[in-house]
């Protein structure tokens, strides 16, 4: 392999040269075949029309005797083109006819001739022409025949026999032939390889190159599309939208990154700050302990928050082999009213359940259980503030699936802002004084892209109007 | 007027984790609890002491050196072990504490993870909770609560309690003189396994604590700063 011409490493090359060989095969396998078919052919017809002058010349012989026969050959052997005729005697010697030479031996046996023999004949040019046994150096000229002996009564021998040189120039012909298509098979797969291999090389040349700039850190790059709608350009369409989703997650990543970092600083700095108070300047054991206490809250929130943050990123990689079952989203959702209702009722927030059917879906319990909760929560939250408070959550079959709806009265969220509101971390100005980590929308959004489903956020008119929707809510 | 944390019955509990200063931390802090301690750091040796020794609670790490946690614990319960383990992971998905639990784990706690929660689940684990299962009627000093007849009773005067109530108290009950942390409330009484984002629990507990300690001079329902509740007499 390690031989081989750099050239025949492309594919391309390879399957040209592949076809070219199988055609080459099957043109010969062709030619051998018709060759051979219409030989037998003709060589069927010669004897035929020998097989009738020598019934012709039977009828002569009958007839008139061997003057008769002798004048009846001279005449037909003078006339263009002719048969071969032949008159010898019992010795072989030639007495009558159109035949200069023979080939010895042919007079020996009676019958049809075993093979094609060579001979001259009178009148014709000599020297000129190649002969049969490739000698080329002959005089006189020769030329191969067919032939049919006969033996007289009378001990004569007569031979009447056709040239072989139309069989043999048809022969030549389809050789003549089979050398040009094999030549012109040769230059098209040239052609092929030229225009349409080295084409396809090309590509996928540029392909690579561009691939490899790509490793290189151009991550913004793409592989280049020609517009044609052919394989190359679907290969590169789908390689560059998964070059596009890899960056989108890269890019979350790296948001995601600097998010923490922001987020989690300002309760570490809190954290740091308040140890280092507590241990300047005299306190009293009340204080030591209070510090201590309001220390490990704030460790415990932000251990909340690494939790959450970890489950999203689990649920959004999608590798997730969190078990499903069959969940009754009726009871999950009668299950967290019941959950947030003393929650509601502190906070002066009415939260009402409307539960219409008993869809059960396939997924995860608590995961939707815990969707469900940042929800509601939030919406208990964020509408305690507003005039007669009321929380509704409801669940319905529609034609999308199961839908759970949470609508609050509270202040909603402007529709520009909505796509951001279940980012990571993302906490719209208005909310930035509200307790929460801003995790919670996020976490509810990846439950539900976990579960194939989406979370969608609309106008509660006033209010804010979560709708988690289940595709095939009605599953086992 | 806070009780602290104290527990009455001094446990003998068998640490098995690999990280040393995670260790340390758990046996002081045991120690601390008034418990007795043995810490190991693999898996061999841990089963092998937890089969010689008579400990009232194990608390494995699932990562070992030399055999994993939950290979000890399904060994020993082939060996009709019974005695309750808990299950300490860096892994915390739910199909984790599912595995972790069909291995023959009694309860699962993620890392990290407060002590005050390890404390109280250990706690919550011995085995005289355990024997309390069969119990029909709790009792902490005057207040009552009959499992059969589903009534609750304090100084002999019925209590009327919602049925998510009553298993709160219920629950609370069993582990009396014992902290209760909010997850394991959300846990146990409600069949859920995240950590509540809010103050949910804390509401239904005040609403449990309105009805059982309102008309009555003594509180029996505790709240224990950092950790969570207690259901104590007095």
């Amino acid at each position: 392999m390690a031989s081989m011409p750099a050239i025949m490493k492309t594919t391309a090359a390879r399957l040209t040269a592949l076809y070219l060989i199988l055609f080459a095969l099957c043109a010969f396998a062709l030619v051998f075949y018709m060759t051979s078919l219409s030989s037998r052919m003709l060589i069927a017809q010669t004897r035929g029309t020998i097989g009738e002058e020598v019934s012709g010349l039977a009828r002569a012989y009958q007839r008139g005797g061997l003057p008769h026969l002798v004048r009846v050959v001279e005449q037909r052997a003078r006339q263009p083109g002719a048969n071969l005729y032949l008159i010898a005697d019992p010795n072989g010697r030639i007495l009558s006819g159109n035949v200069e030479s023979i080939e010895p031996g042919v007079l020996d046996d009676v019958g049809w001739t075993d093979r094609p023999f060579t001979y001259s004949r009178y009148g014709e040019p000599r020297g000129n022409l190649l002969g049969e046994d490739g000698g080329g150096t002959a005089v006189p000229s020769q030329h191969s025949a067919m032939a049919m002996v006969l033996r007289l009564p009378n001990q004569m021998l007569v031979l009447v026999g056709r040239d072989l040189v139309e069989p043999e120039r048809f022969r030549d012909v389809v050789q003549r032939s089979m050398a040009v298509a094999l030549a012109m098979m040769g230059l098209g797969a040239f052609l092929i390889w030229f225009f349409v291999g080295r084409r396809a090389l090309k590509r996928i040349d540029n392909l690579s190159d561009a691939s490899r700039r790509i490793m290189g850190g151009d991550l913004n790059g793409r592989l280049p599309v020609s517009g044609s709608g052919d394989e190359f350009d679907r290969l590169s369409e789908n390689l560059n939208s998964m070059l596009g989703r890899i960056a989108r997650l890269n890019e979350g990543l790296k948001q995601v990154s600097d998010n923490i970092a922001h987020d989690l600083k300002t309760p570490l700095t809190r954290l740091r700050n308040r140890a280092e108070s507590a241990l300047s300047g005299k306190r009293t054991a009340r204080e030591y302990r209070g510090a201590l206490e309001a220390t490990i809250a704030e460790s415990d929130q932000l251990i909340r928050t690494f939790n959450a943050i970890l489950m999203i990123s689990r649920l959004e990689a999608g590798k997730s082999t969190e078990p499903t079952t069959a969940v009754s989203l009726s009871e999950t959702v009668r299950d967290v009213v019941e959950l947030y209702e003393p929650l509601a009722e502190e906070s002066g927030v009415v939260l009402t359940a409307s539960v219409e059917g008993e869809p059960v879906i396939a997924g995860n319990r608590e995961l939707i259980g815990q969707a469900l909760s940042n929800v509601v929560d939030n919406a208990i939250k964020y509408s305690a503030n507003a005039k007669a408070p009321a929380v509704t959550v409801s669940l319905a079959s529609t034609d999308a699936g199961a839908v759970v709806t949470v609508r609050d009265n509270g202040p909603g969220i402007p529709e520009e802002d909505r796509e951001r509101a279940t980012e990571r971390f993302v906490r719209l100005e208005e909310s930035r004084n509200m307790p929460g980590s801003g995790l919670g929308l996020s976490l509810a959004k990846a439950v539900m892209t976990f579960h194939q489903g989406s979370l969608e956020l609309g106008d509660a008119g006033p209010g804010l109007e979560v709708r988690m929707v289940f595709p095939g809510g009605e599953a086992p | 007027m806070v009780p602290q944390i104290a527990y009455n019955d001094a446990m003998k509990i068998l640490v098995i984790e690999d990280d040393r200063e995670a260790a340390d931390y758990i046996r002081k802090a045991f120690d601390e609890a008034g418990h007795t301690v043995d810490v190991t750091g693999d898996g061999e040796t841990g089963q092998a002491m937890a089969e010689n020794g008579t400990y009232d609670v194990l608390v494995v790490d699932r990562m070992l050196p030399r055999r994993d946690g939950l290979t000890v614990i399904s060994q020993l319960r082939a060996n009709g072990d019974k005695t309750p383990v808990l299950i300490l992971s860096a892994l915390g998905e739910v199909d984790d504490r599912v595995t972790g639990l069909r291995a023959g784990g009694d309860d699962y706690l993620t890392k990290p993870y407060a002590f005050s929660e390890l404390l109280a689940r250990v706690e919550a684990l011995n085995r005289r909770g355990a024997a309390k299962d069969i119990e029909t009627l709790y009792k902490v000093g005057d207040l009552e609560l009959d499992r059969l007849s589903h009534t609750v009773r304090r100084a002999g005067r019925d209590v009327l309690l919602q049925p998510r109530e009553f298993r709160l108290l219920e629950y609370l009950m069993r582990h009396a003189g014992q902290v209760v942390t909010r997850t394991m409330l959300l846990e146990n009484v409600w069949d859920y396994h995240f950590d509540p984002q809010t103050n949910v629990i804390d509401v239904h507990v005040s609403r449990l604590r309105a009805k059982i300690e309102k008309e009555f001079d003594t509180p029996v329902l505790h709240t224990v700063r950092g950790a969570g509740y207690m259901l104590k007499a007095g």
